[in-house]
């Protein structure tokens, strides 16, 4: 999945292109017609079915649900990106709608208007019950955690049959025991 | 040569399933010179065909079809659809098992007289004791190659298990070892040893791993006395006019009934599905469902006290490499009613990838104290928990006949609720579990709830009065001489022990049971 979004930026935009085509959409994305990006322009995602600053709420949501520090929103992206549907634009529409709402009740522009995470989780807490959320959350167990180019960054190896499982290869090589 | 049977051939013996116990059932039949029909739901998958990755295995194996839970357990919130990790596919559930094989302790046979009255538990004495299955038990480690039994050396311990172990000793545990599995640990000729890959879980891709699917199945068929019928997914048994069981009905690869015939049928499904097929064969004859004149069929439903703890060092751990259950502390095991609860439970050493870690670890739980576990994966260790839990009649699989499968069928509801003894054994094991991994310098550990069920026990239960349970001391209905049962679903009650080897043990004493009735004439 990370690697078509790539694609999309090589082949669609260069960075410049990116970049003066594209107003600001919270802290890290950028939003243009038709698609979102990382503010670096290391990432561009196109869209179809969902406004583009929505794609972008959704993926500081999918961060703010699951922060890794140390891993890059394209990974995020990647994670929502099937919500980019004909099925489901309308109910996340609705759905980035209401996380919008709570955020203006709370004084804020909107949800990637909010500052600190902290703010942020008290929005996401208070419609933590709500079928949205729990889409999200739920998808995101498998669409963020099983994407393999993920693994490496928590260290995690994924299949051992390929190299002759770890019998030579350090499966006791723990040495502070 | 591939033997193949007539649907209408009265004289097989149609064993439902090809898991621990109707694998190894089917393939001692055969061995014996009786003719076998096995019919299995799911399909046929080689050891090169299973996949290291946790999620695209699940689909691979994973019996997905719809049922329902209720209860207070923790699954029916978390897992509402999936109250069972169990498998569909030749092998069955031993395809996923981990090999853990520890024969149950003397007094677990005994549970009604070991542990007196239990409020709410529907506890009773096992017909059968320690003494009787002792060379059954020896034979099933024979066949399934257990470590640390015979002269049969024990695996090396891999990184999970050297700091399970150092915590272990520190808080001076005394049986801490790499355990009773059911993994080749050396070169005899007779399969390739563990080459320490990890995957347990997803099949062993070398068939380190004693599974019926490459060490039961085919020797079966190899003898010219069985046929496997794969994706022959069984809606309900037939009897005749005489309450015998007749034949077996089922849905075949192409989805169009079948009934074969049978002189007598073994049923292992699973203590889920077992219990079903029975339910939905009711008859004018048997209105509540084959074999069920005591009404005990479905209840008493076990699945273990489980539970795991991970935790975090300040250093890398690497859990995952390696034998994914690598180490046993029995010390836990043992009856001793003053740490507030009967009965005891194993700690053995467990890993889980990082996509299943993220599924499992507190399930529905997010934000940063969910993430920062996840952040310390390769520095984690892990172990789960598993003792004897209550049986109770209210916990039971029934059918839900509000919700149907995909042949029209009622599918089953598994109701749950924790005994108080459960609740307090696993609280216990929390404390033990995260001392151990403190007493060798955790930064945090993790009191993680239980996974859908992977011991599913008791709900067609061995019992020495008809009253009191389904089956006989031989797995034999007490309703239907002809009708026997070969899973864990007879279980009288669940010991601490992991269920697979006691499940084989059972299986090897029936087919010898079941052969000399048939040259008696007695069946």
């Amino acid at each position: 999945m990370t690697a078509t979004l790539k694609k999309t930026t090589q082949r669609g935009l260069t960075r410049r292109q990116l970049l003066t085509r594209a107003v600001a959409a919270g802290a890290s994305f950028v939003v243009g017609t038709g698609f979102v990006a990382g503010r670096d322009a290391a990432w561009a995602m196109e869209v179809q079915h969902l406004q583009p600053e929505s794609m972008a709420t959704l993926v500081q949501m999918a961060r703010d649900i699951y922060p890794h520090d140390h891993v890059g929103d394209k990974f995020y992206a990647a994670a929502v990106k099937g919500y980019d549907s004909d099925d489901d634009s309308d109910a996340i529409e609705a759905g980035i709608a209401d996380l919008n709402a709570a955020a203006r009740n709370a004084g804020y522009d909107s949800y990637l208007d909010i500052g600190w995470e902290r703010d942020r989780v008290d929005i996401l807490r208070g419609m933590e019950s709500s079928p949205f959320f729990q889409q999200i959350r739920g998808g995101l167990v498998t669409g963020l955690y099983n994407q393999k180019d993920l693994w490496p960054l928590f260290g995690y190896e994924g299949e051992s049959f390929s190299k002759g499982g770890y019998l030579n290869n350090g499966f006791d090589d723990i040495t502070w025991v | 040569m591939t033997t193949t049977f007539d649907l209408n051939d009265d004289s097989v013996v149609v064993v439902i399933g090809t898991g621990a116990g109707g694998g190894t059932l089917a393939n001692e039949l055969a061995q014996k010179g009786i003719k076998v029909v096995s019919l299995e739901a799911g399909q046929w998958h080689e050891p090169q065909d299973f996949v290291q990755d946790e999620w695209a295995s699940f689909g691979q194996l994973a019996w997905l079809d719809g049922r329902t839970t209720s209860g207070d357990w923790r699954v029916s919130d978390d897992f509402s659809g999936l109250p069972a990790w169990i498998v569909k596919s030749v092998g069955g559930s031993a395809v996923h098992w981990a090999g853990a094989s520890l024969r149950f302790q003397d007094h677990e046979w005994k549970a009604k007289t070991s542990y007196g009255n239990v409020p709410g538990a529907s506890l009773l004495d096992w017909p059968i004791d320690a003494a009787e299955m002792d060379p059954w038990y020896t034979k099933a480690e024979d066949k399934l190659h257990v470590t640390r039994t015979g002269d049969r050396p024990g695996l090396p311990g891999n990184n999970n298990f050297k700091v399970f172990e150092a915590g272990a000793k520190a808080l001076g545990y005394e049986n801490v070892n790499t355990g009773r599995m059911a993994i080749r640990s050396s070169d005899t000729g007779d399969g390739t040893p563990c080459q320490q890959m990890g995957f347990c879980f997803q099949g062993c891709k070398v068939a380190a791993k004693w599974s019926p699917s490459y060490d039961e199945i085919p020797a079966a068929l190899d003898t010219g006395n069985a046929e496997l019928r794969t994706q022959a997914h069984v809606l309900r048994i037939e009897h005749d006019d005489q309450g015998r069981v007749s034949g077996v009905v089922y849905s075949d690869a192409e989805g169009n009934e079948q009934l074969q015939k049978a002189r007598v049928v073994a049923l292992a499904g699973n203590s889920i599905e077992s219990p079903r097929i029975l339910l939905n064969s009711a008859s004018n004859m048997f209105p509540d469902g084959l074999a069920n004149s005591s009404g005990q069929v479905g209840r008493n439903y076990m699945r273990h006290m489980t539970g795991s703890v991970y935790a975090v060092f300040d250093q890398p751990v690497k859990m995952w490499r390696g034998t994914t259950m690598a180490g046993i502390i029995t010390d836990e095991a043992r009856h001793d009613p003053s740490r507030g609860f009967v009965g005891g439970y194993e700690m053995e050493t467990l890993s889980l990838g990082l996509p299943f870690m993220a599924a499992f670890l507190d399930p529905g739980g997010w934000g940063r104290e969910f993430t920062s576990a996840l952040d310390g994966y390769e520095n984690m260790a892990g172990m789960w928990l598993v003792g004897e839990d209550m049986p109770q009649e209210t916990n039971r699989v029934s059918l839900n006949t509000d919700v149907q499968d995909q042949y029209g069928l009622p599918v089953p509801n598994v109701h749950f609720d924790d005994h108080p003894n459960d609740i307090a054994m696993r609280n216990h094991a929390y404390e033990r579990g995260q001392a151990i991994y403190d007493a060798v310098g955790a930064t945090r550990t993790f009191p993680t709830p239980p996974y859908p069920s992977t011991h599913n026990l008791g709900t067609n239960r061995m019992s020495e009065n008809a009253r009191d349970g389904v089956v006989n001391r031989w797995g034999q209905s007490h309703d239907i001489p002809n009708l026997f049962v070969s899973d864990g679903s007879q279980f009288t009650t669940g010991a601490a022990e992991n269920p697979t080897l006691t499940i084989v043990a059972l299986a090897i004493r029936q087919a010898d049971h079941i052969a000399s009735e048939m040259s008696a004439g007695n069946l």
